[in-house]
């Protein structure tokens, strides 16, 4: 399960070990060592007492699903008849039907695999907005990608990536903490001026580096006193790490013994769930999930993309209710770089198209609705006669989000987004106000 | 400001310290420009490096260096680097070993089966067997800036690669990287710049990169199915990148123009090259790119033959007609266009100037003077885009020599990485710990997506978690603990006798690294650096807080914090 969800593209090194006992108890023991040296972790209660203070915090979670997830069998037009013409073997049942989809409104229906996450939408957390997308014609991952990150469809010289820029536009120092990539390098659309925190994902998360020993950091500790900006970097950095591990170091004594869940996922957003309730300072994290790209064998109720979203679905909604009250202040995303094929091809897949659905769940948000502009399936309406025509700019959910969540003012909307389009009403009252 | 201008401490061999008397000023201004030197046109001092430079000079070892042919390379490393069998092949034969077993298990598995995921693995071994590509051009890349004597040549072939940028996560260009590098780029860092701009401009793996291979006029006799139209990708990225600069003063209609003329521009394939005949497989061009085969056989009269490159000009496929290009007409004359648009745009002032800053950024400062990138830009002009010659103007600059930029440029991953090793002189078998830190640092090698190449600056690269990954692999490095000297990959894996390739550079240009910061029980430990020689190496160049941090720590701490000292994240 948790390979699955792994980037698909070849690991270059050694394979992953697991954190052994051993590095366990190293682990316990330095924290031990930490908080007999007086380092402060904050604890929940400093997350209460923040909240208090009357600051509103919005705080944006982004799930990328790298590979075009097949927008069309997520949520499932299923009072379109052309829908099931299109798709004779993996198309998703009609509601009611054995393995149907789970009604949404009447006309569109949500894939059972994601029967988990049917909770957020009928208390109103979850929303859709459906044939969304790029406007760029690309049907290169690479490329595709590349825009969603940088948020600049067609530019390609944009060096840092929109969530970076969310953060950046937030006038004052950052904390180290502030924007955290679960996964091993900060990605593209986190590149940028704000500092990023980054813990790998699964088990590989509890790795201890030369630098978590403690000997090793009071060493370096003396040499990075000053005011400059490679102490000051330093001092960010041994502080965020500090925090991250020793989150996560409670995590291990709190797991019963260590018994890997079998979705990894979910012990991924577990985590998260956990350090952010621990850490208010997050305001903004981004985690990949790779292994859409379902050219072959797609399947329907059952098969790849069930498999594939079935753990998903657990993992937000499990994300949902282990954020606890944080969840009031949390938007998640759910993003992919193109939709696909409207017609399923001769291999049982789709390929690469167009228009895709976007996911947005948390507190905040006027859910139990699918969002967007829909203009059916005919031929016609379609993006070069085959594939969902984008009506919603991807940028346009996620500025109302930046706009009404965390209170952005349209100038700083323009920096995150320089050159997006105009508000097309689509989306209009997606995020409470 | 440089934060060592307040003065710096020594450390002897015996690990004590002791501040210089004032009678040492001027042995201490001659030592901070051997480390200058060796900061800028090297990747750092190598043992033996800061004594040798001491002893030359300064300024002969920058002409030296002006001139690589008179540097001697070490037979065994030579050996080492013809021993990197595909980093001298041409992009044919690459292909033709490489990519075309792997189209032609396709298609012989999907004669048998239906079933894509039978066909995908039936194409497995060989697309893991075509990861060596890679591998060897990374290795190749990282012994010669490591080891190799001619280190400016090294400085700027990882410049020129980086101003010429293409991804070798993108398509055909995870074969294609190290030729052109090793043929459009290395020979010519040093000569015009006209040769180094005209030579990527030919080379298929660019031509892929920036899309340029399907750019066609639309409605010539070659337009059709993925050649359908104009594409002004590398148009584009050709004036606002590698010559004239953004604000360059070149307009949409320039691009739209420079796009036509570089119509047809492109690879070999399937009936555009005629002499598709049996038996010829290998020769035959049609059968070198069969996947961009598109119709029969059609050819216009006097269309130019293959270059043994991969470089293809399709006749068929390009607009005839006149052009007018930042205020030049061009007149239609198929290739010879594009070369003509090359010479414009290699001549332009804004270009002299546009390089000048690029060179000044990375070799003074992050914010170069202007008055000295002026005056390279004169040279520029004045030699005819002579690199040698705008190099050597700004190194016998006073402003290269103005100590308030020594020891001010933060190293990019790259050069932090590489100036590590340098400093440690660990021999390495092993490079992947080397190129997965760079990943991890956020600059994989060759894993540059977009064309703009990486930054160099300080902004750009320090960041706290980069900070921690620094010194983890200081630590890892310093204490031996790197495994720099295990063999590259593990060839028992499997049981079945195959070599297992990693891939070097992974298709997103991120990977999932996962590098051990420690030998782990199994590896074997490498002898760490010894402290006294690695602060010898380094010209003992410490500020009073790294000196007192060292001095403080146990001795099996001291080589790491040296390569984790703030002076030692500068170059």
């Amino acid at each position: 399960m948790k390979k699955d969800f792994q980037d698909t593209d070849a690991c270059i090194a050694c394979s992953p070990r697991p954190a052994t006992a051993l590095s366990r108890r190293a682990f316990l023991r330095r924290a031990a060592v930490l908080s007999a040296s007086g380092i402060v972790l904050l604890s929940p209660h400093a997350w209460a007492a923040r909240s208090l203070d009357g600051s509103s915090k919005g705080r944006l979670i982004v799930v990328f699903l790298r590979g075009a997830v097949d927008g069309l069998n997520v949520v499932v037009p299923h009072g379109e008849s052309a829908y099931y013409d299109a798709r004779p073997t993996i198309a998703i049942g009609r509601t009611g039907a054995s393995d149907g989809a789970i009604d949404l409104d009447g006309y569109f229906g949500l894939h059972p695999a994601l029967a988990p996450m049917e909770g957020q939408w009928r208390d109103g957390t979850l929303a859709f907005v459906h044939a969304c997308g790029s406007p760029d014609p690309t049907r290169s991952h690479f490329d595709a990608q590349d825009f969603m990150e940088s948020g600049t469809p067609g530019v390609k010289a944009t060096q840092d990536g929109w969530l970076n820029r969310t953060l950046a536009v937030i006038p004052g120092t950052h904390g180290p903490t502030e924007a955290l990539s679960l996964g091993p390098t900060v990605p593209r659309i986190l590149s940028g001026k704000a500092p990023v925190a980054n813990i790998a994902l699964g088990r590989a998360a509890e790795r201890p580096m030369p630098m978590d020993r403690p000997i090793i950091e009071a060493a370096f500790d003396r040499m990075y006193t000053g005011g400059d900006s490679i102490s000051r970097a330093y001092r960010d950095g041994r502080q965020a790490r500090m925090r991250l591990m020793s989150e996560l170091t409670q995590d291990m004594t709190e797991a019963n013994a260590g018994a890997p869940s079998p979705n990894g996922f979910s012990d991924d957003t577990d985590r998260l769930a956990r350090l952010i309730g621990r850490d208010p300072s997050i305001r903004v994290a981004f985690m990949a999930l790779g292994g859409w790209d379902t050219h072959v064998s797609e399947g329907a109720a059952n098969g790849q993309l069930a498999g594939h979203l079935k753990p998903l679905g657990e993992g937000l909604a499990s994300l949902a209710k282990s954020l606890g009250p944080s969840y009031q202040d949390t938007v998640i995303l759910v993003i992919s770089e193109f939709g696909r094929t409207m017609h399923e091809n001769g291999n049982g897949g789709t390929d690469h198209g167009h228009g895709n659905v976007m996911w947005v769940m948390g507190g905040p948000v006027k859910g139990g609705r699918v969002y967007g502009r829909w203009l059916g399936l005919s031929p016609g309406s379609l993006y070069q006669e085959r594939d969902l025509a984008v009506t919603t700019d991807f940028r346009e959910p996620i500025a109302a989000v930046l706009r009404s969540h965390m209170q952005f003012s349209d100038a700083q909307i323009d920096r995150v987004f320089p050159g997006r389009p105009r508000s097309s009403g689509n989306v209009a009252g997606l995020i409470k106000v | 400001m440089n934060p060592l201008a307040g003065g710096f401490v020594l450390i002897r061999r015996d690990g004590q310290t002791y501040r210089p008397e004032k009678s040492a000023v001027i042995e201490e201004s001659k030592r901070d420009q051997t480390l200058h030197v060796l900061n800028r046109l090297a990747f750092g001092p190598r043992p033996g490096d800061f004594e040798r430079v001491s002893a030359i000079g300064p300024e002969r070892y920058v002409q030296e260096q002006l001139h690589p042919e008179s540097i001697a390379i070490p037979g065994d490393l030579s050996e080492r680097v013809i021993e990197y069998r595909t980093l001298h092949m041409s992009p044919i034969a690459l292909f033709v070993e490489y990519q075309r077993p792997i189209m032609a298990a396709r298609r012989d598995a999907k004669a048998e089966s239906e079933d894509k995921r039978a066909i995908k693995d039936a194409t497995k071994d060989l697309r893991i067997q075509q990861r060596v590509v890679m591998r060897e051009v990374v290795e190749a890349r990282m012994m010669r800036a490591i080891e190799g004597p001619r280190q400016l040549q090294e400085v700027m072939t990882a410049f020129w690669f980086n101003h010429f940028n293409v991804f070798a996560g993108k398509g055909l260009d995870s074969i294609w990287t190290g030729a052109f590098e090793e043929t459009a780029i290395r020979p010519h860092t040093l000569g015009k710049f006209r040769t180094i701009l005209g030579a990527t401009a030919h080379h298929p793996a660019m031509l892929f990169y920036l899309d340029n291979w399907q750019n066609t006029a639309p409605g010539s006799p070659g337009s059709k199915g993925k050649f359908e139209g104009i594409n002004e990708n590398y148009a584009r990225e050709l004036m606002e990148l590698h010559t004239l600069g953004v604000n360059g003063g070149y307009s949409q209609a320039d691009v739209i123009a420079l796009a036509h003329i570089l119509t047809g521009w492109g690879l070999p394939r399937g009936g555009g090259g005629g002499n598709r005949r049996p038996g010829m497989q290998g020769a035959g061009m049609g059968e070198v790119f069969p996947f961009m085969r598109r119709r029969r056989n059609f050819r216009r009269p006097g269309a130019a033959a293959v270059d043994p490159s991969g470089f293809y000009f399709d006749a068929e496929r390009h607009d005839f007609s006149s052009k007018n290009f930042l205020g030049h007409e061009i007149e239609g004359g198929g290739m010879a266009e594009g070369e003509h648009a090359l010479d414009i745009l290699a001549r332009s002032p804004a270009t002299a100037k546009h390089l000048s800053f690029k060179l000044a950024q990375y070799f003074v400062a992050a914010d170069p003077p202007k008055a000295l990138v002026s005056r390279m830009a004169e040279r520029y002009l004045a030699t005819d885009g002579e690199t040698r010659a705008v190099l050597e103007t700004m190194f016998t600059s006073a402003e290269f020599w103005d100590p308030r930029y020594f020891g001010v440029k933060f190293k990019t991953p790259y050069e932090y990485v590489v100036s590590c090793v340098r400093a440690t002189g660990a021999p390495v078998r092993n490079y992947r710990p080397l190129y997965g830190t760079m990943q991890i640092l956020g600059m994989p090698l060759y894993g540059c997506q977009t064309p703009n190449g990486f930054a160099n600056t300080q902004e750009a690269w320090l960041n706290p978690d980069a900070m921690m990954t620094r010194l983890s692999f200081a630590t890892a490095l310093g204490s031996g603990n790197l495994p720099l000297e295990n063999p590259p990959f593990d060839e028992e894996a499997g049981g079945d006798g195959r070599r297992r390739e990693p891939a070097a550079v992974p298709r997103k240009g991120v990977g999932k690294v996962n590098i051990r910061f420690d030998s782990g029980p199994r590896g074997p430990k490498m002898t760490p650096p010894d402290p006294a020689q690695l602060a010898a190496t380094l010209g003992e160049y410490f500020s009073p807080s790294t000196a007192n941090a060292v001095e403080a720590a146990p001795t099996q701490l001291r080589a790491p914090l040296i390569l984790g000292s703030p002076e030692f994240m500068k170059r």
